[in-house]
């Protein structure tokens, strides 16, 4: 059963395709994020299924039933803005009784559901007080129980994290996916920001130029990507242009532009010898030492970037490309200028067609 | 001795402003108070009374029409309003971005006309001969020429079309700091346009309409020459009065007394509209 589908969605302004031909399918209480830079269609795609543009093709269903033809205000689903769009001129419990006067709810009732609202985002209390006395985190959460305290079917948020700062970002990822739980409502998350996508989200689709490249669970995004595109967007990686020199049995031998050449598994599309590619390798997938099967790179220690769990040595090779290897412990004893031996299995690097740019 | 050269700084700025306000505003005012204040027991005589508040009041053709100067003025600044909102939001929310200098540039040609030439071109289109009539008569939709001049609806016309301006700039400059997500949010959440209108773009543009109103109230009950010109002798309006007694009199007591009660009637009329719409200068006019 999906909340919320699309089918074949196109959007043109103009000449230029915002949203080309776009399927996808939200399963009913799931945490869905679209995931792409910024400029490749999410906020259009968005404002298409709360009904402020209208597709030039395809069909939009809530509940399985098209909404194409319903006006945004008869639409079941809510949308929290990316500037939150909190009414200034009302306090906080005007703004959130606010769709429920609209929808005609008895008066006595009102207070009641935003007070129960307010205890559920954690906020009890603050009726009376103005948005402009709400930190960030708080208006974000009064912008979320504006909606849910009218119960969607889904909940659309636009990049809502974006204006908050780092570290308040962090906090809000955990604080959404566990107010998503307690709601039970289907979420519809739009963000540039992999890292955001990935913590929060049963299914990830990654969007560039107006296309879905590859829908999935966020693991498989992560571990099987499907183009050159998500691979490189979705994580970091290391990531170095070639030609394929030799193929045998999906595994190739790449020549790299510069020189070198590392052997990878080929994504599954059409490459032939002499095809060129981008090679992909995460970071965690490199080992120090030399391996046994070929892909083995000797060069020096560029810098060591030190971030906890997180760490990374730059190994500079001796053809002159920067390696990120993943440093877990921290504590490998290497130099800056030591030299250093890094391998990696065949399996775990990845090449895709280069794009025609 | 930061403080001092701060406040000596502070002082010299404010002085060329202070002069301005003491020497035009203040002085003058204080002068027709102090005038209208005067009773005149004989020939060059003159005591300190009330004599002249208690003539107005005596005379019902002069609170009359200052009566109706003011009702009047209410309708104009309503009008005015009605017409001036939908042209500033207009301006300011759909026309597309680089339209709207052109757009806001074409409201103030107007003004590049004085006063009394725009009332003059009003004169040429209704007067008995003028443009208006004699196309009526020509489309055979009359038979004989009407004067469309001097009556309270041309002069209304008029007065909208002279104060219009004044409503819609400072709509247009509050409204244009509205966000169009503030819009989308109030039908996202279920509102009609009727509620998306009523709770949220009118007390959102609450400040920039209550500063439009009160300029145009003020604008109109102090206006001279429209009434005059348009409404010729049927006009009643209060300047005229006022112009009436310093001119026409040589009585500038009872002008004087008539000009503070002018102020003091406008003013008091702005005041009671504040209280009954629930606002105050400081939250409206003063905000930003
Ligand atoms: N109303 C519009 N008219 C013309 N072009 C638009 C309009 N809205 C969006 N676009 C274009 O569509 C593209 C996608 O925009 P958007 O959906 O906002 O991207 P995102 O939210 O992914 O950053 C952008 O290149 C933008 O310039
Ligand atoms: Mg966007």
């Amino acid at each position: 059963m999906y909340d919320l589908r699309c089918e074949s969605v196109i959007k043109r302004f103009g000449n230029f395709t915002a949203v080309n031909g776009v399927s996808f399918g939200v399963p009913a209480g799931s945490f869905f994020s679209i995931l792409g830079p910024s400029g490749c269609g999410k906020t259009t795609l968005m404002r298409m299924i709360a009904g402020f543009e209208h597709p030039d093709a395809g069909d939009i269903l809530l509940k399985e039933n098209s909404v194409l033809n319903l006006a945004p205000n008869k639409r079941n689903v809510k949308m929290v803005f990316q500037h939150l769009a909190l009414f200034p001129m009302m306090n906080v419990g005007e703004n959130i009784a606010y769709g429920l006067r609209c929808r005609g709810d008895a008066k006595a009732g009102i207070g009641e559901k935003v007070r129960a609202v307010l205890d559920r985002v954690g906020l009890p209390g603050v009726e009376d007080k103005q948005i402009s006395q709400l930190s960030g985190g708080q208006k974000q959460r009064i912008a979320i129980a504006r909606c849910m305290v009218l119960e969607p079917d889904v909940l659309l948020l636009d990049e809502p994290l974006g204006a908050l700062d780092l570290k308040l970002r962090e906090h809000m990822k955990i604080e959404l996916k566990q107010l998503q739980h307690q709601f039970e409502t289907t979420f519809l998350y739009i963000t540039h920001d992999q890292s955001e996508a990935l913590v929060m989200s049963d299914n990830v689709a990654v969007m560039n130029a107006g296309r879905f490249e590859q829908i999935g669970p966020p693991r498989e995004l992560y571990d099987n990507p499907v183009s050159g595109f998500v691979a490189g967007f979705v994580g970091d990686t290391n990531r170095w242009e070639g030609r394929i020199d030799r193929l045998v049995d999906g595994t190739a031998r790449v020549a790299l532009n510069g020189g070198g050449s590392v052997l990878a598994k080929t994504g599954a599309n059409s490459l032939r010898e002499a095809s060129a590619v981008e090679v992909f390798v995460r970071p965690e997938a490199v080992a120090i030492g030399r391996g046994n099967d070929g892909a083995t790179l000797s060069g020096r220690v560029d810098s060591l970037l030190f971030n906890g769990a997180n760490s990374r040595i730059l190994v500079r090779t001796e053809t002159g490309k920067l390696v990120e290897v993943a440093d877990t412990s921290g504590a490998t004893g290497f130099n800056e200028g030591d030299p250093i031996d890094i391998h990696w299995h065949a399996d775990r690097a990845l090449c895709f067609a280069r794009d025609a740019a | 001795m930061r403080s001092d050269t701060g406040k000596l700084s502070l002082i010299l700025l404010m002085a060329p402003f202070a002069l301005w306000i003491v020497l035009l505003i203040a002085l003058p005012q204080f002068g027709i108070g102090y005038v209208s204040l005067r009773e005149k027991v004989g020939p060059g005589e003159y005591e300190l009374g009330f004599a002249n508040y208690t003539a107005f009041l005596g005379e019902p053709i002069y609170w009359n029409t200052l009566l109706r100067t003011a009702w009047m003025s209410i309708l104009v600044t309503f009008l005015a309003l009605v017409v001036g909102f939908p042209v500033a939001y207009y301006i300011a929310k759909i026309a597309r971005k680089r339209a709207r200098a052109g757009l806001f540039l074409l409201c103030l040609i107007p003004l590049w006309v004085s006063d009394l030439v725009r009332a003059f071109g009003w004169i040429v289109l209704l007067r008995e001969t003028g443009i208006v009539s004699s196309s009526l008569q020509w489309m055979g939709v009359i038979s004989g020429p009407v004067e469309l001049l001097y009556n309270d609806i041309t002069v209304i016309i008029g007065l909208v079309y002279t104060v219009v301006l004044f409503m819609i700039v400072p709509l247009v400059s509050t409204l244009d700091g509205m966000d169009d997500a503030m819009l989308e949010a109030g039908y996202n959440l279920g509102g009609s346009r009727f509620t998306v209108f009523r709770r949220i773009i009118v007390p959102y543009a609450m400040p920039g309409l209550v500063a439009g109103c009160i300029i145009t109230f003020m604008l109109t009950a102090g206006s001279y020459l429209t009434p005059i010109l348009l409404g010729g002798k049927n006009s009643s309006w209060f300047t005229e009065q006022i112009y009436n007694q310093f001119i026409t009199r040589y009585n500038w007591e009872a002008g004087a007394t008539f000009g503070v009660l002018l102020l003091a009637f406008t003013s008091l009329v702005v005041w009671v509209g504040l209280r009954l719409t629930g606002q105050s200068l400081a939250t409206t006019v003063a905000k930003e």
